[in-house]
């Protein structure tokens, strides 16, 4: 049971971070591989506040948060939006650049060390059922992803702002000619993906570590959640992140011998039975 | 009715005939051994990493497929032949060999899984294969040797003539051969009615099948002949350096593999081989004054060419190739 809590733990936080990426991957259609990159950020910032400035822990997650979509509007302005139209092997080449670059700047700006994190008092410890013990702060994690997926789907599936976003990005052309302001949604979502890959990060940070290599160790798990989840789908992510989060627990726990490898096998079985993902739809263009 | 249908073929008979500039182009790596006589572990490296992403250009660059994990080839090539070596048999020739068949079964195998799906997948399932063959490698530390790498190769001579000496003369003339040999049958192979409908496959996918061409037949067969390329680019370099470390397999290869291929111009056999030159040169250099940036500059590089210079050297040089032309009155 606590392997399984455990893992629902861990998969939380994988959707908590890959769900950002879900929304620019699979809502814009941007295979936007520096996502770690936001997500590392998000830590560092997260970190920088707490042990530096004295922070609480509580205040520094959106600070985080900002942070990121600023930058993430910045990079978005400037640099991705040139993009949009790309092939996805050029997304992919301009992404890997930027991971590139993300790693060289955590290295000269703080080192090639892991960053100390200490949880608040009241995050700490853990409840013992018969059975079960459960950590707070995974506990803390649970809810907080919850309450993200459900607040996410309101908004792409429920608001105004939604139904914008979905037309652009089915038919951009259609979506001007109708009135709406398609660089500023995309602007605005991109800011969100960003935020939420740094407030994933920032929350990450007792669970996965956080040093300059951040970008390129777990850029293919956040991958594996989007490509099985299905782009563009909140609940898929949510469901894939769960089921990959569970998996990876359960195969470190019970076959350590083979520690990672089950995870791509899932992902690549995944794939082949179903390419366009679990709960995918086909792609609009 | 006749005549209307009697198409010109010249152009593309003409294109597989030798130019003048390649040959001269081939002057190169005998110079280079004459000029850099201290540098030729640095030089045998850029053989082998130009062989690797030939390797990647004839299924990225002509066929359109692209791959996030081509290192999963040249790390199962390494290994097939550092594994031959270490258990006495040490033929380079036959490990070269064996390493292209197994890692052609491996390419023909994947390559369907591969063409299952669109950019996006293709991307996932061969970073996902090559994730996997790396978590094997790991983990099974007594074949391998896990992260200590594989040791104890003991390669024999090559023809049963050349001994690799610790020079590294040998191992250069070697890998310089081979990748010659190997260009050779690129070229051929691009140039063929086969190379040909592979880049109408990429061009126009839609198409193709009207004229008759199998594209997903066509597609498997690039992918295991580039897959096999990469296993012997991989086994180049057991082979030449006598170990085989865990980071044959690794993500960052692939990665940088696609970077030196588009610095260079995918679709163009000489810009794999001209961006191989300029970026492991660059890499010597740059390390050399100041190696923890040099990761900076790479992605910033990166960043530069997919903004501003898609078509890499390649395309660089095509441009200046007009502006001659255009100088002295040549038409083409």
């Amino acid at each position: 049971m606590t392997v399984i809590f455990d893992g629902i733990a861990s998969g939380m936080l994988l959707f908590l971070i890959s769900v950002g990426l879900s929304v620019t991957l699979g809502l814009m259609n941007f295979v936007n591989l520096a996502h770690g990159a936001f997500a590392m950020l998000g830590g560092y910032v997260c970190v920088t506040l707490l042990n530096r400035a004295g922070v609480p822990f509580l205040a520094s997650l959106p600070v985080a948060a900002l942070a990121t979509a600023l930058a993430g509007v910045v990079l978005e302005r400037t640099l991705y939006r040139r993009l949009y139209a790309a092939t996805h092997l050029d997304q992919v080449l301009f992404s890997i650049g930027l991971v590139f670059m993300s790693i060289a700047g955590a290295h000269y700006f703080f080192g090639a060390q892991q960053q100390p994190m200490v949880l608040p008092e009241f995050l700490q410890g853990q409840f013992n059922l018969p059975g079960l013990d459960i950590g707070i702060y995974r506990l803390f994690l649970v809810v907080l992803s919850l309450a993200i997926a459900y607040g996410l789907n309101r908004l792409v599936r429920g608001t105004r702002f939604g139904a914008q976003l979905r037309a652009a990005v089915d038919n951009p052309r259609a979506a001007r000619g109708v009135g709406i302001n398609v660089e500023r949604i995309f602007t605005l979502t991109f800011a969100l993906g960003t935020a939420l890959a740094g407030l994933g990060g920032a929350l990450g940070v007792e669970m996965l570590g956080l040093d300059p290599s951040f970008p390129v160790k777990y850029i293919v798990y956040f991958l594996i959640v989007v490509a099985v989840g299905g782009s563009g789908n909140i609940m898929g992510s949510l469901v894939a992140s769960l089921i990959l989060g569970v998996v990876d627990v359960a195969g470190k726990y019970y076959v350590p011998q083979i520690g990672a490898f089950v995870i791509y096998a899932v992902m690549v079985v995944m794939l082949i039975v179903r390419p366009q993902g679990l709960f995918g739809r086909r792609a609009a263009r | 009715m006749q005549a209307t249908l009697a198409l010109d073929l010249a152009p593309i008979a003409r294109a597989d005939r030798w130019r003048p500039a390649e040959l001269a182009f081939w002057l190169i790596p005998v110079a280079a051994y004459f000029i850099f006589p201290e540098n030729l572990v640095l030089l045998t490296q850029i053989a082998i990493t130009a062989l690797f992403c030939l390797s990647l250009d004839l299924i990225l660059g002509y066929a359109g497929i692209v791959s996030l994990g081509h290192a999963a080839f040249f790390g199962l090539g390494a290994y097939a032949a550092g594994l031959l070596a270490a258990h006495g048999y040490g033929d380079p020739l036959i490990g070269l060999a064996v390493a292209a068949v197994v890692t052609a079964v491996l390419g023909y195998v994947t390559s369907f899984l591969v063409l299952r799906g669109a950019d996006l997948t293709r991307l996932m399932v061969t970073l996902g294969v090559s994730m996997m063959l790396y978590e094997i490698a790991n983990k099974l530390t007594d074949i391998t040797g896990g992260v200590d790498g594989l040791q104890g190769m003991e390669v024999l001579p090559v023809l049963g003539q050349f001994e690799f000496d610790l020079y590294g003369k040998t191992a250069y003339w070697y890998a310089v051969a081979v990748l010659f040999v190997l260009f050779w049958v690129a070229r051929k192979l691009v140039h063929s009615p086969f190379g040909l409908s592979l880049k109408g496959i990429r061009l126009n996918v839609g198409r193709m099948p009207a004229l008759g061409a199998p594209v997903n037949g066509r597609l498997s067969t690039v992918y295991t002949i580039g897959a096999a390329y990469a296993g012997i680019a991989g086994a180049l370099l057991a082979q030449t350096t006598q170990f085989v470390a865990l980071d044959v397999l690794a993500f960052n290869r692939s990665a940088e593999l696609l970077l030196i291929l588009v610095l260079g111009g995918s679709g163009s056999l000489y810009g794999a081989l001209l961006g191989t030159i300029v970026f492991m040169s660059a890499h010597h250099l740059l390390s050399d004054l100041n190696p923890q940036y040099w990761q900076f500059w790479l992605g910033a590089l990166l960043v530069v060419i997919v903004l501003f210079a898609r078509d890499g050297v390649m395309g660089g040089l095509r441009g200046v190739q007009r502006r001659l032309d255009a100088a002295f009155g040549r038409t083409k």
